[in-house]
């Protein structure tokens, strides 16, 4: 048995620790110091978990459970990690172009390609996916009424298959190298003959985990939607998260199936010698260039959806007013999943097409624009006349209406070829689509994280180290990327890693500020959580309702049992809970318990998800064995479960009234706090509701107009 | 309830009053299975619009579709998937009215036995391509979609085997218990829907192929 069969392409200087050794630069170095990051990291987070004796909690607690709310928060833990590390390459990156004026910086070129490729990699497939996972996960069971998902086993193994993809690309920073081809991967660039390093293997096989795991999410929550819902719980009285979450679900079932046979496709090239995407015999990377961005553009949907969902649920709870146009937020919704696939294109205008086809696509792209103005002003709307409370979530929202709607303009402006011919390829294009995924996805996720972490954890976070981060991102995303239109206008190209051109050093010397203010937020919200943890006393809201909120969610306790509602609830208006509230029928005793079934926990989904880490990563490295023991071995252990026919487990009528009773009685005795005390120790999480009543509306008045929609 | 007993409540066939409990049950996963079946098509469909603009601009130096398909055996093989499918049926009459497990299992096998007919048939195919015509996956774009779509196709009909298999072996563990009934209801749903994709195939790769 020689070296090849048993390590494949692995040798010892695969390690980057050797690069430093072998060939002493600053880019080695900046490698080695984040390999030794990875591993420090992973022995700090073993270290800790056993000294402190948590190994058995993970594991019985997190790891094997079913239930959607913990597979949730999981998937959001991830995605902080994830989203750490893309957030200190980004800076890294600001740094270089900063450092690179007239010289080479401190990054060797590949280095810096590398830097490019993992940032836009990771943000999308494991931080902004595994985010609105995670929170379309935990929030819209509840939101419609329901026990859990409809497949709770494929959720966790999802779950596991997102988290494989995550531990391979982060496994490239100590073995190997990850690919230089940016996060589109377009071949020639990234097939065998340009890219014959272990690079874009890496890409290939934690892109294709993630999408599979986003697939068989994508089934589990449409499922969930239109089959788990509560008695009364029409389509038409979903809250508007579970709207989204409907509609991005739909977008992921049909979207990633195409990225699937993309990074398939590109496999095959690379593994076998197929000539999908080569220059020569036929091959044709246009048609990569098709099916990638027929994935790539519902995508941006799929994310900026549910982040429409957050807002929804936010502008309405801090206005105390009903959501205006609920039907109109809801057509707009379906209108945007509907047209995204028909925008591809405007990815590749520049790449041969004729320019009907041009026009066709860029004129799809505008109409894009119609229905999110729609939603725009709904939101204002919602607040118009409301008793607005400024916290948080909210400060976030009025600034993501003024900064994302200039980014919608510069929108408007790449739809249209002849424009886009002059600034594709340009930082014009990197501060628009930033633009749009910072104050419009990352920014509703930080309020909705601010927003619903006392639903889960049980206490609220502290308001004031809140503000504070905000007043670092709202400067901070401005300064860093508002520059990049004006030089990416005069010229700059993206992916450059030393320029020349004096013009621009002011420009990325304020961009660089803005990247540290970006930080310096982000270090606000680790601070906060840190603090309100050690208040959690003071801070606790485990009354289940701490802003006076208006969906079911709200409803339970926080954290909300494992499962969720002793009887399910029945539903007869949309916000049937602050109706309720309003009306003082809220917190009800049901009639009667019954017993339910709910899963027992399963180590199912870490094994499999064990199995395909093991699987990707020695296709990775050309391990054929561990490749064929992998794939077996994800297989024999889900046959295995299926002749496991001991997985429910039944939690007594007894223990539900007890439960549900002792919560009821103690919100009962609560008394509710005004919106006045909302921020202070008195907030236990009992409202006294502050619904603005409608007042009876002139004849084709604005409130008229606002109960049509 | 003898509304929710008779109702149709998915598409394909439903259990019904023959087995009310688990025709209940079954709504859930068999939607979420329909949805499964869904994306899977959209997968078949990125490979068939890469096929349609391979086969006509990705011959490069390579042979052409009509230099190297052979109907006849396309043919065969299409009878065989489509009585397969048709054994299939009976199968799921057989479960959902009689539950006689002897006929279930002689069903299943002529279904699975078919189905390994035409994998071996499609194999036999490949390699007969390969030895006359030399016509490998890597000679040109068009032959590498060509293998990639009716080799995605011959692996979803060898997993379907598998999993014919593992339930035949699930029949005799458990009897035809309601949670053998909703998996067979969702395997014949993916076998039926195998037809459907060789049905495409079979008309755009095979009969266009050679017409033009």
């Amino acid at each position: 048995m020689n070296w090849d069969t048993v390590f494949g392409k692995l040798r010892w200087d695969s390690f980057v620790f050797a690069g430093a050794i072998e060939n002493p630069s600053a880019s080695e170095f900046v490698a080695f110091g984040a390999g030794s990051i990875v591993i420090l990291g992973a022995i700090a987070v073993v270290t800790l978990l056993s000294v402190m004796g948590w190994w058995v909690p993970l594991w019985k607690n997190w790891l094997t459970s079913l239930d959607h709310k913990k597979i949730g928060v999981m998937y959001i833990v991830l995605a902080i990690i994830m989203f750490l590390r893309a957030l200190i390459e980004a800076a890294v990156m600001r740094s270089q172009q900063l450092a690179a004026y007239d010289g080479p910086g401190y990054l060797a070129p590949d280095h810096f390609g590398q830097l490019f490729t993992t940032h836009g990699t990771i943000m999308i497939f494991f931080v902004a996916m595994p985010m609105i996972t995670g929170f379309m996960n935990y929030l819209m069971p509840l939101q419609i009424g329901a026990r859990d998902v409809t497949f709770p086993l494929l959720n966790a193994i999802s779950l596991m298959l997102t988290t494989a993809g995550a531990i391979l690309v982060m496994a490239s920073l100590v073995i190997g190298e990850f690919s230089t081809g940016g996060w589109s991967a377009y071949p020639p660039y990234t097939g065998l003959e340009f890219s014959p390093g272990v690079g874009v293997d890496y890409w290939i096989w934690a892109v294709t985990l993630s999408s599979i795991s986003s697939t068989m999410t994508a089934i589990n929550l449409t499922a969930t939607v239109y089959k788990n819902r509560c008695p009364g719980m029409t389509l038409m009285r979903m809250p508007l998260f579970s709207w989204t979450t409907l509609c991005a679900s739909v977008l992921m079932l049909f979207a990633l199936a195409p990225l699937t046979a993309a990074t398939s496709m590109l496999a095959l090239d690379r593994y076998v010698g197929f000539k999908f995407f080569t220059n020569a015999d036929g091959g044709n990377m246009m048609n990569y260039a098709n099916l990638f961005w027929l994935f790539g553009h519902p995508e941006v949907y799929i994310l900026i959806l549910p982040a429409y969902g957050v807002w929804s649920e936010v502008v309405p709870t801090f206005s105390a007013k009903n959501l205006y146009g609920y039907r109109s937020l809801v057509y707009a919704t379906i209108g945007i999943a509907f047209v995204s696939f028909l925008v591809w294109l405007h990815h590749f205008f520049t790449m041969g097409q004729s320019a009907g086809v041009n026009v066709a696509f860029g004129i799809a792209t505008m109409i894009i624009g119609i229905p999110t103005g729609v939603k725009v002003y709904d939101w204002m709307l919602t607040m118009y006349r409301g008793r607005i409370r400024f916290s948080t979530p909210m400060l976030f929202h009025i600034y993501f209406i003024v900064v994302f709607i200039i980014g919608g303009m510069t929108g408007i402006l790449l739809a249209n070829p002849t424009v886009d011919f002059q600034v594709h390829n340009s930082l014009f294009l990197v501060a628009h689509f930033h633009n749009m995924i910072i104050p419009g996805v990352l920014y509703a996720l930080f309020a909705g994280y601010i927003f619903w972490f006392p639903k889960v954890f049980g206490f609220r976070l502290d308001e004031r180290l809140g503000r504070r981060a905000f007043w670092c991102f709202a400067p901070g995303f401005i300064l860093a990327f508002f520059p990049l239109y004006i030089i990416g206008l005069a010229g700059a190209t993206r992916r450059t890693v030393s320029w020349s051109e004096p013009f621009y050093l002011p420009y990325f010397a304020v961009a660089m500020f803005g990247a540290l203010l970006i930080v310096a937020g982000v270090g606000y919200l680790i601070v906060q959580v840190v603090v309100s943890y050690r208040n959690r006393e003071q801070l606790a809201a485990p009354l289940g309702d701490p802003w006076d909120a208006r969906s079911l969610e709200w409803s339970t306790a926080s954290p909300p049992p494992e499962y969720n509602f002793a009887a399910l609830p029945v539903v007869d208006a949309r916000d049937m809970f602050a109706e309720e509230k309003e009306n003082g029928t809220a917190y009800r005793s049901p009639t009667v318990y019954e017993d339910i079934e709910v899963l027992r926990n399963s180590m199912t989904a870490p094994l499999v998800g064990l199995a395909a880490l093991a699987l990707a990563f020695a296709l990775v490295w050309h391990i054929w064995w561990l490749a064929i023991l992998g794939f077996a071995g994800a297989w024999a252990v889900i046959i295995a479960r299926s002749f496991n026919t001991n997985t429910m487990k039944v939690i007594p009528a007894a223990t539900l009234r007890a439960e549900n009773e002792a919560f009821l009685t103690a919100v009962r005795n609560a008394p509710g706090v005004d919106r006045d005390l909302e921020f202070s120790p008195q907030n236990k999480g009992k409202a006294a509701p502050d619904l603005v009543q409608e007042r009876p509306a002139p004849a084709g008045g604005h409130q008229a107009l606002g109960a049509a929609l | 309830m003898s509304m929710a007993r008779t109702r149709n409540l998915h598409p394909g066939i439903n259990l019904g009053a023959t087995d009310p409990d688990v025709h209940r049950a079954a709504e859930g996963v068999v939607f979420g299975f329909w949805l499964f079946l869904m994306a899977d098509l959209v997968i078949f469909g990125a490979l068939f619009a890469t096929y349609a603009a391979m086969s006509v601009q990705g011959i490069a130096q390579g042979p052409s579709p009509a230099e190297i398909f052979d109907l006849g055996s396309a043919f065969v093989e299409t009878v065989l998937l489509l009585l397969s499918s048709f054994a299939f049926g009976f199968a799921t009459l057989e479960m959902k009215y009689r539950g006689n497990i002897g006929r279930l299992y002689l069903w299943l096998a002529i279904a699975g036995l078919l189905g390994a007919g035409f994998v071996a048939m499609e194999l036999h195919d490949y390699a007969n391509m390969i030895a006359v015509h030399g016509a490998t996956p890597q000679t040109s774009g068009f032959l590498s979609a060509y293998y990639l779509l009716t080799g995605t196709h011959v692996a979803h009909v060898s997993f379907g085997i598998a999993w014919m298999v593992v339930l035949m072996v699930q029949i005799g563990v458990f009897g035809l218990t309601g949670i053998v009934k909703l998996r067979l209801l969702r395997l014949g749903l993916f076998w039926h829907m195998l037809d459907v994709v060789w049905v495409g195939i079979f008309t755009l790769v095979y009969l266009f192929g050679v017409v033009s």
